[in-house]
């Protein structure tokens, strides 16, 4: 049973204070100067101390993937015949995020947990000391389209915010933070969701279609011509979770230094190389056509449900203005050609 | 909670040259591979490589290496007594018990040898287990030729074609491309299976050639080779469409693996 209380920001302040005593507080946050141009901030996700810290008023470049899927994590130290586990911080966790990327950690989930026979021990000891603060979201953006991908909604978090500008109602479904807000005053369930966005898609059913003949398609090559396989698309999607390894030595000696496992992606040079020279999907339009499968097609009919999210960060950040929205809409009406054909 | 990416270091107990560039490592090993799997081999500094297992035995299993890579071209100046590190054994490989009974073809290309020798070894030791039993394995050249005394071990039990794209001087055998062979192959009564293992463009002529030649897709297995950097189904770069290569392969039925589209 949950309670809903009503504070004001100081009071909110207060409350994150007593929480960042026992957790680790994670949350959308401006990187002042960190942005790709000279004196621009970049939005991503990272530590927060108050409620001045949070950003609120857009999406963040990045995901919060990165709280529980590092761009780089170290797995192991080496020295000489000794290989030691990386520790990590280990203070649970509560991360402020919207309902999209709760649905994007799920499917995070779902592959570093699930597939295959056993959970990937650096993910999972992260995951299991998160707790999610939901961020209400009644609109969201310009290029969202989370409705269209059943990922507008969530029941999995402790606490719910709406964050009113001048105070903040929140929803306690954790009852171990109840006595956290025990200050504030009782309030009415308020909790919503966006229930139509302005991008919206109809993803195509693929499996009566020949896929040979759908991947021949000269859509693919158009991509080609306008991909320009950076992976910004992979590095801001919250749900792509592909890795490489990487080992690091220290200095000049080979026997000492660290492994690695760092960001890949499927748009960028190199994923598929064999040291024997072989590799697949040499052309960009290739790439485009291998994740918007894997999104929207291959992931649902492995485990049920799409990868995609629909928070349209691939489209914000896209040099090239490629929209993953506009792509779907696309093979749905190439789709709807061959099976009538 | 177990970490499966720590590596285990393994001894090197000898290494065989087989070629110029291919080398046989054989590893004291407890990790008691099935036929057709693969490990994680590394060296701590230069990297991780997926790597077929090639042959094993009670304690003990061999890769077979080209000097392709950072760490293969390492793990070449080790010498027997030094270590390598290895995780695994990963991957569904053959099994033995789908072609008891029946004719079984094999055609390899170059090093696509090394991931069916264990179960070559296997049937000519339970040579019972099958009616006919052809090997067509084919190299680019004499000097590119695998387990070459063994291969003359294995006519003793086995129809062996032994083929190189190109002879020299000295070469006696049979000349020409593996997909030649088996245009001309004369089957044997009753059902015939086929295992497939190469690089990508002869795994592709040979299989087109096998379905002309009357053997259906479900009878045909194949074993792909794929970017790994896990082995555990987490990194992604093996996937093709819905299918994990570490997961449900490498070893694949033909007629899944044919609808698998890179």
């Amino acid at each position: 049973m949950s309670t809903n209380k009503h504070l004001s920001n100081d009071a909110f302040d207060r409350v994150l204070c007593e929480l960042g005593r026992e957790y680790r507080l994670l949350g959308p946050r401006r990187f002042p100067g960190k942005g790709a141009h000279s004196g621009a901030d970049v939005t991503g996700y990272g530590e927060i101390g108050s409620l001045s810290d949070l950003y609120l008023e857009g999406k963040t470049y990045f995901s919060p993937k990165e709280c529980l899927f590092p761009v780089r994590e170290t797995l192991f130290y080496f020295r000489e015949k000794d290989i030691t586990p990386a520790a990590f911080d280990d203070r649970p966790t509560i991360i402020f995020l919207r309902p999209c990327d709760i649905n994007g950690i799920k499917r995070l989930d779902t592959i570093f947990l699930h597939n295959g026979s056993e959970p990937d021990p650096y993910y999972a000891r992260r995951r299991e000391r998160v707790k999610f603060f939901l961020i209400e979201c009644r609109e969201g953006f310009d290029s969202c389209f989370c409705v269209s991908m059943d990922a507008n909604r969530s029941d999995d978090y402790a606490c719910a915010c709406r964050f009113e500008g001048d105070g903040v109602r929140v929803e306690i479904k954790d009852g171990s933070f109840a006595p956290f807000f025990a200050g504030g005053e009782d309030a009415a369930a308020f909790l919503a969701f966006v229930t139509a966005n302005k991008t919206s898609v109809q993803v195509p059913d693929l499996s009566r279609v020949d896929l040979g003949a759908l991947f021949q398609h000269e859509i693919w090559q158009e991509y080609s011509s306008r991909c320009i396989a950076c992976g910004r698309c992979n590095t801001s999607c919250v749900t792509c979770s592909c890795f490489t390894m990487q080992d690091v030595s220290y200095g000049r000696n080979q026997a000492l230094g660290e492994r690695r496992r760092v960001w890949a992606g499927c748009h960028i040079d190199g994923f598929t190389d064999m040291a024997g020279g072989h590799s697949f999907r040499a052309k960009n339009g290739d790439r485009m056509r291998f994740k918007t499968m894997h999104k929207i097609n291959d992931f649902k009919r492995r485990f049920g449900f799409h990868m995609c999210v629909g928070c349209g960060r691939c489209d914000d950040v896209c040099p090239e203005y490629i929209s993953f929205p506009t792509c779907i809409e696309r093979l749905g009406r190439i789709s709807r050609e061959m099976t009538h054909e | 909670m177990n970490n499966p990416y720590l590596p285990r270091p393994q001894r090197i107990l000898s290494v065989t040259q087989q070629t110029a560039i291919d080398w046989t490592f054989r590893l004291e090993s407890d990790m008691a591979p099935g036929f057709g799997q693969f490990l994680e081999l590394s060296l701590p500094g230069l990297g991780e490589a997926p790597i077929s297992i090639s042959d094993f035995g009670p304690g003990w299993l061999d890769l077979t290496i080209r000097s392709v890579g950072r760490v293969t071209r390492g793990v070449f100046v080790l010498q027997p007594g030094d270590v390598v590190y290895a995780r695994g054994p990963y991957g569904r490989g053959f099994d033995p018990k789908q072609y008891c009974g029946k004719n079984l073809l094999m055609v390899t290309g170059g090093t696509g040898l090394a991931p069916v020798k264990s179960l070559i070894r296997h049937f000519l030791a339970h040579r019972d287990d099958l009616k006919a039993f052809a090997l067509i394995l084919g190299f680019k050249s004499p000097a590119d030729v695998l387990f070459a005394a063994e291969i003359e071990e294995w006519r003793r039990g086995a129809d062996v074609i032994l083929t190189v794209d190109r002879g020299d001087e000295q070469w006696r055998g049979q000349t020409g491309l593996v997909t030649q062979h088996i245009d001309q192959y004369a089957f044997h009564d009753g059902p015939t299976e086929a295992i497939v293992v190469g690089p990508p463009p002869m795994m592709k002529f040979s299989t087109l050639g096998l379905l002309q030649r009357g053997v259906s897709a479900e009878a045909i297995t194949v074993s792909f080779e794929r970017k790994m950097s896990c082995g555990l189904g987490k990194c992604g770069h093996c996937k093709i469409d819905e299918t994990y290569v570490c997961l449900e392969g490498p070893v694949f039925n033909y007629a899944k693996a044919r609808l698998l589209l890179d």
